[in-house]
């Protein structure tokens, strides 16, 4: 019950959002071209927040994200373009070299306890220089047109990785709400050793929370490559502080156990509408960023406001 | 039979100690450099090192104050560029024409800056990561968008020749003379500054308590709000600072060459014996670490390492340096 009004004033906010933007940029938000810009850049960060929001919710963070993601997409990249890979494989390399770290993070997280903050930091910037070890700090460009239709390509007009968003979307929903693992994720994020005492192994949720985080991340880094049909050691380092923003936005609680994916959705949305409006309206990105900042904040002050049982 | 006892216990402290451990590290490896490439132990090499970390040294003091007061801090990188920054533009228009000035303007703004970061880790109570990385992009963003982020040439001279002013000169047989620069000396002086008031003031102690305990700090009566506002505007001070002499080192003022680098500092930090869990750490440990980190990359050029290595390299040290830290924490929480 709580939780719906929650997820109605989100709404309220996305419509609102909707409005003011209609008006803002003179209906162009919702011209066709827009529209479409919206559905292939949107994936990317839905992912990359997807990856965010797991570790999150599990009372953790993951500030290997972005790393993780460029460094799939080099591996892909690299594989096709020095090796003659396919797009299937290339793909599939990625996303095991995404995995490697993850199940890195996750070790040094679950079984030697070591702080998520300062692991996933640790490895963040490894896998950055790993990356720009392998590509020596140059872009890797001119991929082939099997692979950049995950990015570009369209099925009767909606973006093919919109479509892979949404699959994945609906995908996290039912295992977060009906999952004893989705709700083992919640638990060991809300209070770990009650977890522990109640039977759930919190090494193995740990270990797998950071797996999956790190898969999302791939799938992101690959839909990057293939929309910029181009890989880089550092490319989008700014969406870290929008992951964090757009969980914190969504209602997860940032000490974890709290969370909703239809929230995150919706906040999303929300926040991807105003980028896109703010490129229409040429305003400067690095205000925009400056803003996001301030919206993170503010949104924390005034979360801490409110008690707990209203949202 | 007990005196060996003793010494046992000494020499197990002694080996758990972290700080001991990066010392005798960083001496073997500067041995190891020294005989692959006898560069590294000219005189030119080491004041050069000295002087080129300054900057990077203080902000470890100031990262190590705030983890040892339980929270962590990614903004400094921001705080210092802003610092940096707006000194640069207000020596270009005159307003800011000598070195007290500057130096007090640099503190002000770091101190600002650093305080509001200590106001809303208090108020939010989340993680002082999330605060930062959202005060970082507000900070730096804003600089950039009305600044446009230019680089700043032709400083006045009493700031460049400040940068190059030197304490000790050493005339070397060949090349130009060297020597200890003032830069270096600020860097150790706030260094040995901060360890004495952390050690011997009462708020030293208070910051070690709030980090080691906060909720047992909270109930002895400590303002926690005040002594995390002193933490993080200190911090920021010393960032302020940071920036000052980083510009001075450069020789000019390049506003994306600080930010980005958060994760060296809070690598020497924990090399330097502090701990992300809080309540541990050491101003002298924290040189230490920058030393540490300062000779790695040192090394990686007089061994011309190439350079788009250099970032894997630190990364699988501060890997390393997370795990020995984890696995000393296990170890100690068993006994």
């Amino acid at each position: 019950m709580k939780q719906s009004i929650f997820s109605i004033l989100l709404v309220v906010i996305l419509c609102l959002t909707i409005i003011g933007l209609y008006i803002g940029t003179s209906k162009q938000i919702l011209s066709r071209v827009t529209l479409e810009t919206i559905g292939y850049q949107m994936p990317v960060l839905g992912f990359l927040t997807f990856a965010q929001f797991i570790a999150m919710v599990n009372g953790g963070i993951d500030l290997s994200i972005i790393s993780v993601a460029n460094f799939a997409g080099i591996i892909a990249a690299i594989l096709m373009k020095q090796h003659a890979f396919s797009a299937l494989m290339a793909t599939v390399s990625g996303l095991v070299g995404a995995l490697l770290v993850g199940g890195v993070n996750g070790i040094l997280v679950a079984v030697l306890k070591a702080p998520a903050l300062l692991v996933t930091l640790a490895t963040g910037f490894l896998v950055k220089g790993i990356s720009l070890g392998i590509t020596k700090g140059y872009i890797i460009s001119g991929l082939p047109n099997s692979f950049v239709a995950l990015g570009a390509g369209n099925l009767l007009g909606i973006p093919i990785s919109f479509l892979l968003l949404l699959m994945v979307t609906c995908g996290l929903v039912l295992i977060f709400s009906r999952t004893a693992f989705g709700r083992s994720i919640y638990l060991v994020g809300a209070n770990p050793l009650a977890s522990l005492f109640s039977g759930i192994s919190v090494k193995n949720v740990q270990l797998s929370v950071y797996i999956y985080s790190a898969l999302l991340s791939g799938i992101a880094g690959l839909i990057m490559a293939a929309r910029f049909n181009a890989a880089q050691a550092d490319y989008g380092g700014g969406y870290l502080l929008i992951t964090v923003l757009i969980c914190v936005l969504g209602g997860v609680s940032p000490s974890g156990g709290a969370g909703r994916i239809v929230d995150v959705f919706i906040a999303l949305s929300i926040l991807q509408l105003i980028s896109t409006g703010f490129n229409v309206m040429r305003a400067s990105a690095y205000l925009a960023t400056a803003l996001w900042g301030l919206l993170l904040l503010g949104i924390l002050i005034i979360a801490r406001k409110i008690p707990k049982n209203v949202i | 039979m007990r005196t060996s006892t003793k010494f046992k216990t000494a020499i197990i402290t002694y080996m758990k100690n972290p700080v001991v451990f990066v010392f005798y590290f960083t001496a073997l490896l500067s041995v190891v450099i020294g005989l692959l490439e006898p560069k590294f132990w000219s005189w030119v090499n080491i004041f050069d090192l000295l002087r080129n970390y300054a900057a990077w040294g203080i902000f470890t003091t100031a990262q190590v104050i705030i983890l040892i007061s339980g929270g962590i801090d990614v903004s400094f990188t921001a705080i210092a560029t802003v610092a940096m920054y707006l000194l640069g533009l207000f020596m270009l228009n005159h307003t800011i024409n000598n070195l007290m000035t500057s130096f007090i303007f640099v503190i002000a703004i770091g101190g600002i800056l650093g305080s509001i970061n200590g106001v809303f880790v208090y108020l939010t109570k989340v993680h002082p990561v999330i605060i930062t990385i959202g005060t970082l992009s507000v900070y730096y963003n804003l600089l950039i968008h009305f600044t446009r982020g230019r680089w700043l040439y032709n400083l006045p001279s009493f700031y460049l020749d400040f940068g190059l002013l030197r304490i000790i000169q050493i005339k070397t047989s060949l090349g130009p003379p060297t020597g200890l620069s003032v830069l270096t000396v600020i860097w150790i002086s706030i260094a040995v500054f901060t360890w004495i008031w952390l050690r011997y003031t009462k708020i030293g102690r208070k910051l070690f308590a709030i980090g080691g305990n906060i909720e047992a700090a909270r109930r002895l009566g400590y303002n926690i709000f005040l002594l995390q506002l002193f933490a993080y505007t200190y911090a920021g001070i010393l960032s302020g600072i940071g920036g000052f002499v980083y510009g001075a080192a450069a020789q000019f003022i390049q506003p994306n060459a600080i930010v980005g680098r958060e994760l060296d500092v809070i690598a020497a930090a924990i090399l330097g014996g502090a701990s992300v869990f809080g309540g541990k750490g050491s101003p002298l440990g924290s040189v230490l670490g920058t030393l540490l980190l300062g000779i790695v990359r040192n090394a990686l050029i007089l061994l011309r390492i190439p350079s788009y290595w250099h970032s894997a390299v630190i990364g699988g040290i501060v890997i390393m340096a997370t795990l020995f830290v984890a696995l000393q924490t296990r170890y100690s929480s068993r006994r």
